[in-house]
């Protein structure tokens, strides 16, 4: 009991070192901007009183961090310290305080933006994934349990192709397809119910692709073990077999990959939003943030999108812990 | 080998020279325009026909190759060293380099979904070829990392190398004549899935405006310039084109490393 109270503890002290981590990495990227993020963001053509004041307002005149080694008048390079007065320490103290900042732009609070799209990005990534396990479970069933013969192999091969057709492909082909030739629905906007039959359907293609290799190896390893033999022995029907035990035992792995691909989801999310001008945080990273240089739209984005990623990652770990006792001990 | 990494070989192959053959194979120059031959379709003078531009199709998506596969190539060849370097140390020394490297470093790498530090990295770098590959070969190395050090916990344990140390062979020797040939089978498994992955990414990066810049035929980029709804209306051939040559070459990649794949772990293999 002790030795598990310790290995939970130590788990979280982990996670938390990693966060901590990824948000300091986030928070310092702006450094990586060539130049004076000032210029970029106002252009060259901006008086100087005008960037001394945008500097001040974001912070941007004070040191990226507690150190330095600034160029002094000889020009050589020194080490300088700067105490808590640096940007660095003021992003923590706000993020502590749910304030990530105001948008370069818009003057508005990245988290407000934030918090506008984020549910749109969530609606799409769960319907996308629903749609998956929807077509990945009943061709993965197929294909274990007609291990080798021509269904399996052309379905395999479906598979590898849906893994390799990248969703902007796949996206504006549907576009082509159901709105401009057919004019079944939508081409772009979240406003009809129906506008997410798109975009989901588009970022759920790979991850369909890829549960349907996992449930097609799960079921073709559980349907070796004895107790499949016990089931069929006892009479029971091939589809009892196959639906109520093969496959309770078998999904266990791809819980797994479900909760892992929902960081997949996400990033690929980006793309699809853009695609369908679908309005969630992928648009906002890509449209507000990268295309008009809001950097601190940018690095809310990041930050929204990695932290949910290492959040589902970890309650999927917890799940796989549970649903399977014997990962427990090890 | 199976079929399907045969199919692969050949399509990889037919890529690879068309890329080398570029500049004799396209049939007309890449970027001149001429605005009376939009929107032309799949013709005699134009294979794939023409785009918004008057672009032909054809020559770029053959220049397109040669983009594809120099970023695939170079970020599959730094990823995979840099990854073997680190792997193999926190593999063989084990310890707290193990603990940090493995523990520490590759969960911070991988706490990002790969695409997204990419885009980030891009985003406040600049878009530009080299800083593309940059930015793919920083998500691509903890892959080969974690693969190497797995192999290299698993071969430091052998007899062959508890005798190669007791005839007093260094470190470095026992790492890279005893240890390395024996651990780095999988390792062309996973280069062959990163070509697939690295032309995936620099087409999506493309695709978003974040690779290379658009006059160049990347085919990304191509998609990207062909997906708005009056191109799509009157040419979707400008989608399709660069869209079969991407799919085509992900594709051919994945067959081999699941061919490979099969073949090195006959559990998977079938029948």
């Amino acid at each position: 009991m002790k030795q598990k109270l310790f290995g939970v503890l130590r788990r979280i002290g982990f996670l938390v070192l990693v966060v901590w981590t990824v948000v300091s990495l986030v928070t310092l990227l702006i450094e990586l901007v060539p130049g004076d993020p000032a210029i970029a963001v106002l252009g060259e053509q901006a008086t100087p009183e005008q960037l001394a004041q945008f500097r001040a307002k974001h912070g941007l005149d004070r040191p990226p961090f507690f150190f330095g080694f600034p160029v002094d008048q000889t020009g050589q390079r020194q080490f300088a310290w700067h105490g808590l007065n640096n940007r660095y320490a003021d992003y923590w103290s706000s993020i502590l305080r749910g304030d990530l900042g105001t948008s370069f732009r818009t003057e508005r609070p990245v988290f407000e933006l934030i918090a506008e799209r984020y549910p749109a990005t969530i609606q799409l990534a769960i319907t996308a994934m629903l749609i998956a396990v929807c077509i990945a479970i009943p061709l993965g069933v197929i294909a274990g349990k007609n291990r080798g013969t021509w269904i399996d192999n052309a379905l395999s091969v479906i598979a590898l192709v849906g893994i390799s057709l990248p969703s902007f492909v796949i996206g504006p082909m549907l576009v082509y397809i159901f709105a401009v030739k057919l004019g079944w629905l939508a081409p772009s906007g979240r406003f009809e119910w129906s506008d997410i039959i798109l975009p989901a359907f588009t970022l759920g293609a790979a991850l369909s692709a890829i549960l349907t290799r996992m449930v097609r190896s799960s079921v073709i390893e559980e349907l070796g073990e004895p107790y499949v033999r016990t089931a069929r022995a006892k009479g029971l029907s091939e589809r009892t077999v196959v639906y109520k035990h093969v496959l309770k035992n078998g999904l266990i792995p791809v819980v797994t990959v479900l909760g892992l691909q929902l960081g997949v989801l996400l990033a690929g999310a980006i793309i699809t939003e853009k695609i369908f001008g679908w309005p969630g945080l992928g648009l906002l990273l890509v449209e507000d943030g990268i295309g008009k240089r809001d950097y601190s739209v940018v690095q809310g984005c990041v930050l929204a999108i990695s932290t949910t990623y290492i959040i589902a990652n970890t309650l999927t770990d917890v799940l796989y812990r549970w649903l399977d006792p014997r990962i427990r001990v090890s | 080998m199976s079929r399907l990494s045969i199919i692969g070989l050949v399509i990889v192959v037919m890529v690879v020279l068309v890329a080398l053959s570029a500049p004799w194979i396209a049939t007309h120059e890449v970027g001149a325009t001429n605005l009376s031959m939009r929107y032309i379709g799949p013709s005699a003078s134009h294979w794939f026909g023409t785009d918004s531009t008057g672009r032909d199709i054809f020559s770029r998506v053959v220049f397109g190759a040669q983009i594809s596969l120099k970023v695939g190539i170079i970020v599959v060849a730094v990823s995979a060293l840099f990854g073997t370097v680190i792997g193999s140390i926190a593999g063989f020394y084990g310890g707290w380099i193990d603990r940090f490297l493995s523990g520490y470093i590759f969960n911070v790498f991988l706490a990002f979904p790969g695409l997204l530090l990419a885009i980030a990295l891009v985003a406040f770098l600049g878009a530009g070829l080299n800083k593309l590959i940059f930015a793919l070969c920083i998500i691509g190395w903890v892959g080969y990392a974690r693969l190497i050090r797995a192999q290299v916990l698993k071969v430091r344990e052998y007899d062959f190398v508890q005798a190669a140390r007791a005839l007093g062979a260094g470190d470095l020797r026992i790492l890279t004549i005893h240890i390395l040939p024996n651990a780095i089978q999988p390792l062309i498994v996973q280069a062959s899935l990163g070509m697939a992955g690295a032309v995936l990414s620099e087409a999506a990066l493309s695709f978003l405006g974040l690779g290379v810049p658009p006059p160049s035929p990347s085919w990304g980029v191509m998609i990207e310039e062909a997906r708005d709804l009056s191109t799509l209306q009157a040419a979707p051939h400008a989608l399709i084109f660069p869209g079969i040559a991407i799919a085509l070459t992900v594709l051919a990649f994945n067959f081999i490393g699941d061919g490979l794949r099969e073949y090195l772990d006959p559990k998977q293999r079938r029948r």
